[in-house]
């Protein structure tokens, strides 16, 4: 029973992907996606990733004081932003506000019979509702977590140039250094961007695909739309967590140093 | 046409016209239902050589438990078929197999003569473009108008530009005696109950289809609208010559509608064939049925 579901939800993610080439496309619901997915997350992205990164500078100035090396503070937030704290924490925010929203979306659709409707009107829900979601969560997950990352970068600066004392051409030098350390590839992307950049666009996917798939699969009238709901924002969590540390192993074994 | 727009405009002019207009306004009106019932009341017995149109052979279906075992009906050009039952009997599970969104574990069901157990899922896309349905809550898309709704089997499947689709969906709702130039830009959720089963008619009939079915679609309405929408059917199997096949509660409007009636009864059809016959029947669960005991 479980093993099935497993094996639902990626026959679900198979053809979610495989529609993004298929026609019709449904570009202004794509675009609708996009939108509701990316341009309306931008707040709270911008908020945490402030905070994250002025907390950031805060601790580690801290830790780094004892070293007397707080001027490394700008390498240390910039590193910790790229690579994990940026695509997790926007994976995270975006699992609570945009997975239980599709959720609770294609659960009341699926309740009040709009998917059967979907369905007797000759259309493929998965692609006019599942496609245009998985595809802008892809698109715009990565654009997030680049604001994201940036922005909590800026929190670091903010608060190592007002509590610390460190000059902020120091701080950007430093951050900038760091980027360059673990080498380029092709010679200009830092391979801390490939990390930075990968994770989130498959946080994106986590995110949309469940989202979905507890949507779809509601039974039960709204308590079951709730449930679904709370099932996408554990799940999706979860799961951005665990595939984060496969991830990391991973693209740290390709990127080695 | 009755529809409640006119009647709320007769309403509101009671007070300023005489009660004799009003009078004669009534008797017209009920002398207009009479008519149509004559006019659109349903051939008795099929004609020979009626082409069947949707045939379950032998279905078996079932979930966790038996749903329904060895049913058997078949619906001619031009017939409206009634299941009647009662709840979770399977009524609803029958016209999902109709439009195969269930696939049945033995038996066949065949549209147009033509079996679609065996067809793919996009293939069974395509047969579903000659049905329109109507659903229980009307399954209107809360998040499109009116007119979205209606248009979209027309955008989907068919080249129409937008002016033809314009066209083609103020046709259609005029047909739900709907005016479109009021509801046109509504979203469903303004509408009333009555007013949301006529749009989930008119979008189920939009793409001119062969076979329209209708899940329950009196259910939760009052006696005035259950009436308008049965008229509805009638009219629309009387002038696009359509197959309907209609699960309803309402028993009063099943007589007035039905060329046969199917009885779903322990997941077996119980009986099969005309209003009259079934009125007739001395069958004891057909009289409980009937009576209500």
């Amino acid at each position: 029973m479980k093993l099935r579901k497993v094996q639902d939800y990626f026959s679900l993610a198979g053809r979610a992907l495989a529609f993004i080439f298929a026609r019709p496309f449904y570009m202004q619901d794509l675009i609708q996606q996009m939108d509701e997915i990316g341009v309306k997350s931008l707040g709270i992205v911008l908020l945490t990733g402030f905070f994250t990164g002025m907390v950031l500078a805060l601790q580690s100035s801290v830790s780094l004081a004892r070293f007397g090396a707080t001027m490394y503070i700008g390498s240390l937030v910039s590193a910790s932003m790229i690579r994990e704290l940026g695509p997790v924490l926007a994976g995270l925010m975006v699992a609570g506000r945009v997975g239980s929203g599709i959720a609770a979306q294609l659960g009341s659709m699926r309740v009040t019979e709009q998917i059967d409707a979907l369905n007797t009107l000759g259309t493929d829900p998965i692609k006019k509702l599942v496609t245009p979601r998985v595809l802008a969560a892809l698109i715009m997950l990565p654009v997030l977590t680049v604001i994201n990352d940036f922005v909590g970068i800026l929190g670091g600066n903010v608060i190592s140039t007002v509590m610390v004392g460190i000059p902020s051409g120091l701080y950007w030098r430093t951050v900038w250094d760091q980027i360059g350390t673990d080498g380029f590839a092709l010679r200009v992307i830092p391979t801390d961007f490939i990390q930075g950049i990968t994770k989130p666009f498959v946080f994106g996917g986590i995110i949309a695909i469940t989202g979905c798939y507890f949507g779809l699969n509601t039974t039960g009238g709204t308590e079951g739309v709730g449930q679904s709901t709370t099932r996408t924002v554990v799940m999706s969590s979860i799961l951005i967590l665990v595939v984060d540390y496969f991830l990391s192993q991973i693209l740290l074994s390709v990127f080695a140093p | 046409m009755t529809d409640e727009k006119n009647r709320r405009g007769e309403g509101r002019r009671i007070s300023e016209r005489n009660a004799d207009h009003v009078r004669a306004a009534i008797r017209d009106e009920l002398a207009k239902d009479e008519s149509i019932d004559a006019a659109h009341a349903p051939d008795a017995g099929t004609p020979v050589d009626a082409a069947p149109v949707i045939e379950l052979q032998n279905v078996f279906l079932a979930f966790d438990t038996p749903i329904l075992e060895d049913v058997s009906f078949v619906a001619n050009k031009g017939e409206t078929i009634c299941i009647v039952g009662e709840s979770g009997t399977g009524k609803s599970t029958t016209l999902k197999l109709i439009l195969r969104l269930l696939i049945p574990e033995k038996g066949r069901v065949c549209i147009a003569g033509k079996d679609i157990t065996p067809l793919s899922f996009v293939e069974a896309l395509g047969v579903r473009q000659k049905m329109g349905m109507v659903f229980q809550g009307a399954a209107l898309f809360d998040s499109m108008s009116v007119f979205e709704n209606v248009a979209y089997p027309l955008r989907e499947h068919t080249d129409l530009d937008e002016g033809e689709i314009e066209q083609r969906v103020r046709e259609k709702l005029q047909f739900v005696d709907l005016d479109p130039d009021r509801v046109m830009e509504q979203l469903p959720s303004e509408l009333s109950g009555g007013m949301r089963k006529r749009v989930g008619i008119a979008r189920g009939m939009a793409n001119n289809p062969e076979i329209m079915l209708y899940d329950e679609p009196t259910s939760g309405l009052d006696p005035l609208t259950t009436g308008t929408i049965t008229r509805l059917i009638m009219k629309l199997q009387h002038e696009l010559n359509v197959t309907s096949m209609v699960v309803s509660h309402d028993i009063r409007s099943v007589f007035r509608m039905a060329t046969r009636v199917a009885v779903l009864h322990d997941r077996r059809i119980e009986f099969f064939g005309t209003p009259e016959e079934m009125a007739a029947s001395d069958d004891t669960y057909l009289r409980d049925f009937l009576g209500g005991n």
